[in-house]
């Protein structure tokens, strides 16, 4: 592989074409979502306008998005903050085998591969049966878990695997408990990897709809807005909405590589010159 | 990274000696008592959201209905009926067809991506700015991304209007919208992601120096990746293939809305059922999708050991 074969042109145009095939469709509504306010759902443009967007934060026109929004958020935060929490705890369990950890595993793998509508039906019907009401903030809460968090652990799995545990023993060697080493030496040490969990959580959770469907309650999240408004919403404001929330995934993930940078950055300057020096 | 460990705990020590013999000392306690204590809320999540719900539907598939309210009972009413219809079997058969097309193409697409990632592009940089864009359409919404499709396949849509102003065809194609075609054409532009992720993974794992030695004893390229890199990609292949075959036979949302509800798999069945309040014949057909997911699972692990891999 010294220079560049003709594998290499055609197999980069076909990665080119799968960018296109990722993104345009995005693209395509983001520009649609300025139509003017006589234009349609499709090309041709009829002028330029902000008019959709506008229409966006008028509230009688289409619904409670704002209500949803601030629900899907708060509902997101708790899921991520709990998934990295939780994830973390079972990550460090998982480093030892334990009398129960492979029936632990394999609820996890069953909780990756059971379809989101099972999950979403069964916590509906014990809900209803027992008695108590369904809410985004518990039914819809505990759903989501069992989505986000096999993701958090396969990541934390992926993490520890590839963990120095000299770092460890060279802490315990100097007299550190358990306790100090985790919270001195592993916790730093993964900090980035925690970054992404919680990223994975956050999002998973602000995305989620199959199982938040029947366990959200009364008031709706902002995939179930979003899906409610598909099906009555024929003008571009639906357009306008993709946008924006396309947008603020963005700026999500924006604001949690720029952590990432950060962190890296601290840990070159605070960390050892170990290896950059003549050997 | 050694220094900072020292410094950590030299400044945790040496400002608080006393404090290292905390109550809080886990090193005292058994590994089995650390484990299960770790993984405690782990365990709690699953079995209230996962085991009793599975548990809840089993139950309720054998419980009767009226057009008002479901009641307890042991009945094989529900399944009787959903094994002698013959629309189960259109719809099964439906969603295997689905789930086989659409892991087809991820397949294909997935692994010329990751390979293309992994072998061609020289530098980890470029490795993971590329990876990095194909893996931001999927922090954005599911229901987004499948409306996008809509100017680009209606009546009225970008492919029509390009094709025939190419003079391809003089009428617009309906078949692009609210068909089969943009039910695969959508899941795979959801889930090819699935497969570019684990693909890569293990592609990256492989040793360079196994592929340089397929060359050195004269290994054509095509030789080499079904000789040496397929082989060696083969459980980031399953992986793959378990999200997307999972992902797919469990949909209802992507098939609803790209078929323009002209089409059904299992999922839409379940959820239509439990839109007429009928929850023991959706809990019953969500047994019959769980027993075949599971079925399909089990297949597919046996390529492959999940816990090596992780």
């Amino acid at each position: 592989m010294d220079k560049r074969s003709r594998s290499f042109y055609v197999l980069a145009a076909f990665f080119t074409l799968f960018l296109v095939f990722l993104y345009g469709p995005t693209i395509t509504i983001a520009i649609l979502s300025f139509q003017g306010p006589q234009g349609g759902l499709t090309f041709p443009m009829r002028g330029v306008s902000l008019h959709w967007f506008h229409d966006l934060f008028q509230q009688q026109a289409v619904g409670d998005i704002w209500g949803s929004f601030a629900r899907s958020l708060t509902l997101g935060l708790m899921v991520m903050v709990t998934t990295v929490v939780v994830s973390v705890m079972g990550g460090l369990a998982f480093r030892k085998r334990f009398p129960g950890s492979g029936v632990i595993f394999y609820l996890i793998i069953t909780s990756l591969v059971i379809p989101s509508i099972l999950v979403s039906l069964g916590v509906g019907l014990i809900f209803s049966q027992s008695g108590l009401s369904v809410h985004w903030s518990t039914s819809g809460f505990g759903s989501q878990l069992t989505w986000t968090l096999p993701f958090g652990l396969l990541i934390m799995f992926a993490v520890f695997n590839r963990f120095d545990k000299s770092y460890e023993e060279a802490a315990r060697d100097q007299g550190a408990t358990a306790w100090q080493t985790v919270r001195h030496v592993v916790l730093p040490i993964i900090a980035p990897m925690l970054i992404g969990v919680a990223l994975f959580g956050f999002t998973l959770s602000y995305d989620e709809f199959a199982r938040t469907l029947l366990t959200a309650g009364s008031y709706n999240t902002l995939p179930l807005e979003i899906y409610g408004m598909t099906t009555n919403v024929t003008t571009p404001v639906i357009f306008a909405l993709g946008t924006l929330t396309t947008l603020f995934s963005f700026l999500v993930i924006g604001l949690f590589l720029a952590i990432v940078v950060t962190l890296n950055r601290r840990r070159s300057r605070l960390g050892s010159d170990a290896g950059k020096g003549l050997v | 990274m050694t220094d900072q460990t020292h410094l950590f705990i030299h400044k945790d020590t040496g400002a608080a000696p006393a404090k290292s013999r905390t109550p809080f000392s886990l090193s005292r306690l058994p590994d089995a008592v650390t484990g299960w204590l770790l993984s405690l809320p782990l365990a709690l999540v699953l079995f209230f959201f996962l085991v009793l719900p599975i548990v809840m539907i089993v139950v309720v598939s054998f419980w009767g209905a009226t057009e008002f309210s479901i009641y307890p009972a042991f009945q094989f009413d529900n399944y009787e009926f959903l094994l002698t219809s013959p629309v189960t079997y259109q719809v099964f058969f439906n969603t295997i067809k689905y789930a086989l097309i659409t892991w087809a193409f991820t397949l294909v697409i997935g692994f010329t991506v990751a390979y293309f990632l992994a072998f061609h592009v020289r530098t980890l940089t470029w490795q993971i700015v590329l990876f990095l864009l194909c893996t931001i359409p999927f922090w954005t919404s599911n229901i987004i991304r499948m409306i996008s499709w809509i100017p680009f396949l209606g009546r009225n849509g970008i492919a029509n209007s390009t094709l025939i102003s190419m003079g391809v065809i003089d009428e617009p194609l309906d078949w692009l919208l609210f068909s089969d075609f943009s039910v695969i054409l959508a899941f795979v532009h959801l889930y090819t992601l699935f497969m570019v992720v684990p693909i890569f993974n293990t592609m990256m794992r492989i040793d360079k120096s196994l592929i340089e030695a397929a060359y050195d004893n004269g290994a054509s390229g095509l030789q080499t990746l079904t000789n040496v890199i397929i082989p060696l990609t083969k459980p980031g292949i399953m992986i793959g293939s378990i999200f997307v075959v999972t992902l797919v036979m469990g949909d209802f949302i992507t098939v609803r809305f790209m078929s323009g509800s002209q089409s059904a798999n299992v999922g839409r069945l379940i959820s239509n059922d439990i839109a007429l309040l009928q929850y023991p014949s959706a809990a019953a057909t969500a047994v019959i999708l769980l027993v075949t997911v599971l079925l399909v699972i089990s297949i597919l692990l046996r390529f492959v050991d999940i816990r090596k891999e992780l």
